[in-house]
């Protein structure tokens, strides 16, 4: 299938972008690797009337560690996550699931600042990015402003993100503490039906795909820190959920399996 | 808007919309229809291509973004002397039938074995996972990846 | 394995020898139908239904024409003087059956969505695409009928015309009274249920059409993605009233078939109508998620399946009841589809009775046809289901309750309960070769300990053995069924003056490696390079007769018209080569290439001169015609009966329901193998698309009738992560019925696989009580059903 006809600026810097998010207004739409974005324009559910590419803007693409913090570049991709030495001894569990999203063509074009923009409750890194109590940092006309990632996803595919603002980075503590990533589907390539992101043995909890955005398990976390053990804190992970119907899954059946994961997570993690 | 793509070697310059994909823009505008479109939804790999080295899906991005990149489509695989060795071992181990999804696997395939060394059966089956065969049962497939990145 | 005679002496049939079809398909050289490059060409799109049941009030295209790049819009209305005749349904199976009027382009009624309601005609695929959202079509909306039973019940009846949504009954019960009474005196009754979901066929390729036409001196030719240019030549011109001479069909290259594109599809008929009212050529590409309401599905149909067997276990009668869901149309050979699995509901198991009965319905969803197996897999997994189920009832493991019932090997050729003829067959050592390969008894005593050490991580084992009838087929056993067309293959086979060789066929390759095979038979028994040999097929100006391909047809018909062809030619070399040798014709033999007398064998001469001879005819034998080319149409004597025994091992997590096929072994015996290569190529992808059904692949309605699963994000077709390595061997019974001895290899897999895996779930689970499983096994469907059955720990 074909896009429905858009306009194209490229933006090769963030205030480039935010200038032409300014000019272009609410139908523009921030390009960045396009793999989420593309396939919904292809089935014209996504209809931008511009395109801004930010698939240039070199300086938002990177890794860096200082002190205790890991700072990462919007434009990063997957790839570069999953393969870079500095992040697998950082923040093991960012770089692992990375690993995890989509496939390897995706993982090449995809990035971070997508994935975590485009807020799609089944997407990996979001639940990641939570789990570690990451920081984003947003660019607008007035400069820059942090966001936490608890407080970032807003709604399904909404974000925090005002229309001229563009998502310039990420931040993550360094977090060497036990993890895992306990991704359930039924094909490699697909969405998770369910996803368990755990940070520091249970410190943070993310959730994929059960409910309009990612979530933090914030009872789960509470547990864990008073003491309880992987499957009494695991008992609670449905808690303040809503998790979506579809082929794969029913909300009863999501919830059994985000308890079954939290658990299987936790118990990896060493909590 | 003039995009300007190498193209397995050769620039190749063409107007296009900004809502071209980059597999309409090999297809339609350069002639070379060796990269297949098999769904809308990035799922299948048919149209895998090689973007700056490494694997693409060509439908799942755009001609502009590919502006200034180079870009290996399956018919700037094989060289002077013959089929590229991905392309003999996937000949050699009956590793496709239709050939439909094989410029895709085979390309996939390509990137695959350059981005991850030692790989086993396990490696090559989770590294072809975006890419679709309907044909071949995929054991031929990761023999011939196998036996290629020997 | 099995040592038998081989009708093949030149040492090149048997060979795993690679294909010839791969360097273009490896290099991105071979056209498939979107690669043509036709200048000047039209682009179609087509609006289809939104609803899977709608009145059309109007229709209006005016905006659509104002789209950049349009060039003309339709209706149905529009084009409704066009159509000589309705879409063709070829296999009317009874001489009541009801059989709704369907049009290219639906008028006044859409009846499923992706019933095409208007058509837009434009310069560029882009602006044809743009030009869908400018037609405005006013629907009015109606009561969908989506599943079966609410079809049989005509709460709603779809074609108010035919006044019920029931097409057709057909029965098969030769002895009815001797079925009840077997019943009545069984000491086991089993009785199961099983449905098999909507499967979409989702060759990788989508279909796609081209055609050229010539206004001036009334040419046309149709480019198709279709396993059957012949049909559709005949079909098309029967259609749109096209002199049938004047018309050629071309399948380019063609990715992947598995029988939905065995079909005459309105987008067909379309693009000729349009390339006729234009005047230029119009192309059409289908994409994949427009495929779930523009391509056929499969399957689709639920079953119910009865078995009466005495105290040990012994089969006594076979009872099967289907009803199938046909769709909103029928399609090409939709409603045969069960017929050919309807005398089979009984394995390949020695029974005495039996008793088939099938109903088919209309819905307001996708027209249903042939889906690789067709039929076949349906009964196959019945019979291969409920065999499981007797097997517990009488106390047996899975495999002795099969060696108790299989057709003794001395009973072939076997008079089957439903009026078969099962030409050859030697079931226990397929059975027990799989076993050896899975490793059974290590399997089994795996599965004994995970259970006593209460494993939450269950193993599994499931048996499937088959027998299926494949290469359509006798004329006359297809008249007696009523369908449309007979079941002959033809082939020419013609030596060229430098002694290369062309072949022609009338099977239509779409994977299968044809090509490469063909060439073997023929430089097997010429004793030439298999690379001199040319296979020309899928156009209809250069291969006019054919039956195409499609029921595992392709060798067992099309090749053994190749084979006599090439006897046929060898036949005429030998009388001029007896000429030039001053011999006798019946004192020559053919070896290596060469011509010599038997017992002197100084006296030669090399085909290569005889085919000269023969183009420079200046010395021809009285009565002789130049040139060295024979002609030949084939129809069996019968189908053929390939069988094997298939095994999976599956392990599955209790807590979350997923199924891990870890294992999987099968032994089949197709007859004598041209290329065992391709032979595993074919059983390898066969499986495959077996077990998806069992675990993967559903196309979701919901209650409304849409597509739940259109794409393939929704639709899951595996990954080679998904997939295993599997272990194959054969056995080997050659056909009696054709003198290669051939069966057929290119649905076995599928027909073989799906209850095995389906077997090996249940199987797994019985500990916790679980004795059933609707397809696909996914994760919450097996989750349930472990609660259902009151087990599994959370």
């Amino acid at each position: 299938m074909i896009p429905a006809a858009v306009g194209y600026v490229r933006a090769d810097s963030v205030e480039a972008a935010v200038a032409a998010l300014g000019e272009h207004g609410d139908e523009a739409k921030l390009l960045a690797g396009g793999q989420s974005l593309i396939p919904l324009m292809r089935l014209r559910l996504a209809r931008p009337s511009v395109l801004v590419d930010m698939g240039r803007a070199n300086d938002l693409r990177g890794i860096s560690v200082d002190g205790d913090t890991v700072s990462i570049g919007a434009l990063t991709s997957h790839s570069d996550l999953e393969h870079s030495a500095e992040l697998a001894a950082a923040c093991p569990l960012l770089a692992h699931v990375a690993s995890q999203v989509g496939d390897p063509a995706v993982r090449h074009r995809g990035t971070l600042g997508g994935s975590l923009a485009h807020a799609d409750p089944a997407s990996d890194l979001p639940a990641a990015v939570l789990a570690l109590g990451g920081t984003l940092v947003a660019t607008g006309p007035g400069g820059s402003r942090e966001i936490a990632a608890t407080d970032f996803f807003t709604g399904f595919l909404e974000s925090a993100l005002a229309a001229d603002e563009v998502l310039a980075g990420v931040r993550v503590p360094v977090s060497t503490g036990g993890w895992s990533y306990q991704k359930f589907n039924r094909r490699a390539q697909d969405w998770a039906i369910v996803g368990v992101a755990v940070a520091e043995g249970g410190a943070g909890v993310g959730l994929v795909n059960m409910g309009s955005t990612p979530l933090r398990a914030s009872a789960v976390e509470a547990a864990v820190a008073g003491g309880a053990g992987a499957s009494d804190a695991a008992a609670s992970a449905a808690e303040g959920t809503e998790p979506p119907s579809d082929n794969n899954a029913d909300p009863a059946y999501r919830e059994h399996l985000v308890r079954v994961l939290t658990e299987r997570a936790l118990v990896a993690a060493g909590a | 808007m003039e995009v300007s793509v190498t193209v397995n070697g050769e620039v190749r310059t063409a107007d296009v919309e900004p809502r071209t994909l980059l597999v309409h823009f090999l297809r339609d505008d350069l002639g070379l229809t060796g990269t297949n479109i098999g769904c809308d939804t990035s799922s299948c790999g048919a149209c895998t291509v090689l973007v700056d080295g490494r694997s693409a899906k060509s439908c799942t991005m755009l001609a502009v973004q590919a502006d200034g990149a180079d870009v290996t489509t399956i018919e700037g695989l094989a060289g002077e002397d013959g089929l590229h060795p991905m392309q003999e071992a996937f000949h050699e181990c009956h590793a496709l039938q239709c050939g439909y999804c094989t410029p895709g696997m085979v390309m996939a395939a390509v990137s695959l074995v350059d981005e991850y060394s030692d790989m086993d059966a396990d490696g090559v089956r989770e590294g072809l996972e975006g890419n679709l065969c309907r044909c071949t049962g995929y054991q031929n497939i990761v023999k011939a990846v196998l036996a290629a990145s020997e | 394995m099995t040592v038998t005679d081989t009708p093949f002496a030149g040492g090149i049939v048997g060979e795993a020898r690679l294909r010839k079809e791969d360097p273009a398909l490896l290099t991105g050289e071979a056209k498939f139908i979107d690669d043509l490059d036709l200048p000047g060409a039209l682009w179609v799109a087509c609006v289809r239904s939104p609803h899977a049941h709608a009145r059309i009030n109007s229709v209006d295209t005016s905006e659509a024409l104002a789209v950049a790049g349009v060039v003309a819009a339709y209706s149905g209305e529009d084009l409704a003087d066009t159509w000589v005749a309705p879409l063709p349904c070829a296999w009317p199976v009874t001489d009541d059956m009801k059989n709704p009027a369907h049009f290219p382009v639906a008028q006044g009624k859409a009846n499923y969505a992706g019933d095409i309601v208007a058509v837009v005609v434009a310069t560029s695929r882009y602006a044809a695409a743009d030009g869908l959202e400018g037609v405005v079509v006013d629907y009015e909306p109606l009561d969908a009928v989506v599943s079966i039973e609410d079809a049989e019940s005509d709460r709603v009846v779809i074609h108010e015309d035919l006044g019920t949504n029931v097409s057709y009954e057909w029965p098969l019960i030769p002895d009815p009274e001797g079925v009840d009474a077997a019943f009545e005196a069984a000491e086991h009754h089993i009785t199961e249920t099983y449905v098999h979901q909507r499967l979409i066929p989702a060759p990788m390729e989508p279909r796609g059409v081209a055609v050229v036409p010539a206004p001036h001196n009334g040419d046309m030719t149709l480019y198709s993605s279709t396993q059957i240019p012949h049909v559709l030549k005949v079909m098309a011109a029967l259609t749109l009233g096209v002199p049938e001479q004047k018309l050629r069909v071309i399948a380019p290259s063609v990715g992947g078939g598995f029988g939905c594109k065995l079909n005459v599809y309105a987008e067909e008929i379309l693009c000729m109508a349009l390339a006729q009212r234009h005047g230029v050529p119009v192309r059409w590409t289908e994409s994949r998620t427009e495929a779930a309401g523009s391509t056929i599905q499969g399957r689709a149909q639920r079953q119910t399946i009865e078995l009466a067997a005495d105290a040990d276990g012994k089969l006594t009668a076979v009872r099967a009841t289907l009803l199938a869901d046909m769709g909103a149309y029928l399609q090409l050979v939709a409603p045969g589809v069960p017929l050919l699995g309807a005398f089979l509901y009984h394995g390949l198991y020695d029974v005495p009775l039996y008793s088939f009965t099938c109903k088919s319905v209309f819905t307001n969803l996708t027209p249903t046809d042939a889906y690789r197996g067709a039929g076949r897999p349906e009964a196959t997994y019945a019979i291969e289901r409920g065999m499981d189920a007797l097997a517990v009832a009488v106390g047996v493991g899975a495999d002795e309750i099969r060696s108790r019932n299989f057709i003794p090997t001395e009973k072939f050729p076997y008079d089957s309960p439903a009026g078969l003829v099962f030409d050859s067959g030697n079931y226990q050592p397929a059975l027990d070769r799989a076993k050896e390969l899975i490793g059974w008894d290590a399997r089994m005593a795996e599965q004994a300990e995970r259970r006593a050490a209460g494993s939450t991580t269950h193993l599994g084992l499931g048996i499937s053995t088959y027998v299926e009838m494949c290469g359509l087929a006798p004329s006359r056993v297809l008249a007696s069924l009523n369908y449309g067309a007979g079941g002959w293959e033809s082939a020419t086979v013609r030596i060229l003056p430098t002694c290369k060789v062309q072949v022609v066929t009338g099977a239509t390759p779409h994977g299968q490696g044809h090509e490469t095979c063909w060439s073997m038979i023929v430089a097997d028994r010429l004793g030439v390079d298999p690379d001199d040999v040319e296979v020309l097929h899928s156009d209809t100006a250069i291969s006019p007769l054919g039956m195409d391909t499609y029921g595992s047809r392709s060798l067992s018909v099309g090749g053994t018209a190749i084979w006599m062809a090439t006897e046929k030619v060898v036949e005429k070399a030998a009388t001029i080569a007896a000429h030039m040798l001053e011999a006798n014709p019946e004192d020559l033999e053919l070896t290596g290439g060469v011509f010599s007398v038997k017992g002197s064998p100084d006296a030669e001469v090399p085909l290569a001169g005889v085919a000269f001879a023969a183009f420079t005819a200046h010395d021809l034998p009285d009565g002789v015609e130049p040139n060295l080319q024979a002609q030949v149409t084939w129809d069996p004597p019968n189908f053929t009966f390939p069988f094997g025994a298939h095994i999976a091992v599956v392990e599955i997590d209790e807590v979350t329901g997923a199924v891990d096929l870890i294992d999987y072994a099968a032994c089949d015996d197709c007859g004598n193998q041209i290329n065992p290569m391709i032979v595993e190529g074919q059983v390898h992808g066969g499986i495959v698309q077996g077990v998806a059904q069992a675990l993967w692949e559903e196309a979701v309605y919901d209650e409304d009738g849409q597509c739940r699963s259109a794409n393939l994000a929704d639709y899951l077709v595996p990954s080679a992560a998904e997939c295993i390595d599997m272990k194959l061997d054969h056995t080997v019974t050659p056909s009696p019925t054709n003198p290669m001895g051939v069966k057929g290899i290119g649905e076995a897999g599928t027909i073989a696989s799906t209850p095995a895996v389906m077997n090996a779930v249940v199987d797994a689970l019985r500990p916790l009580g679980v004795t059933g499983m609707a397809m696909p096994a996914s994760p919450m469907t097996v989750r349930r059903a472990i609660e259902a059955a009151g087990g599994g720990a959370s």
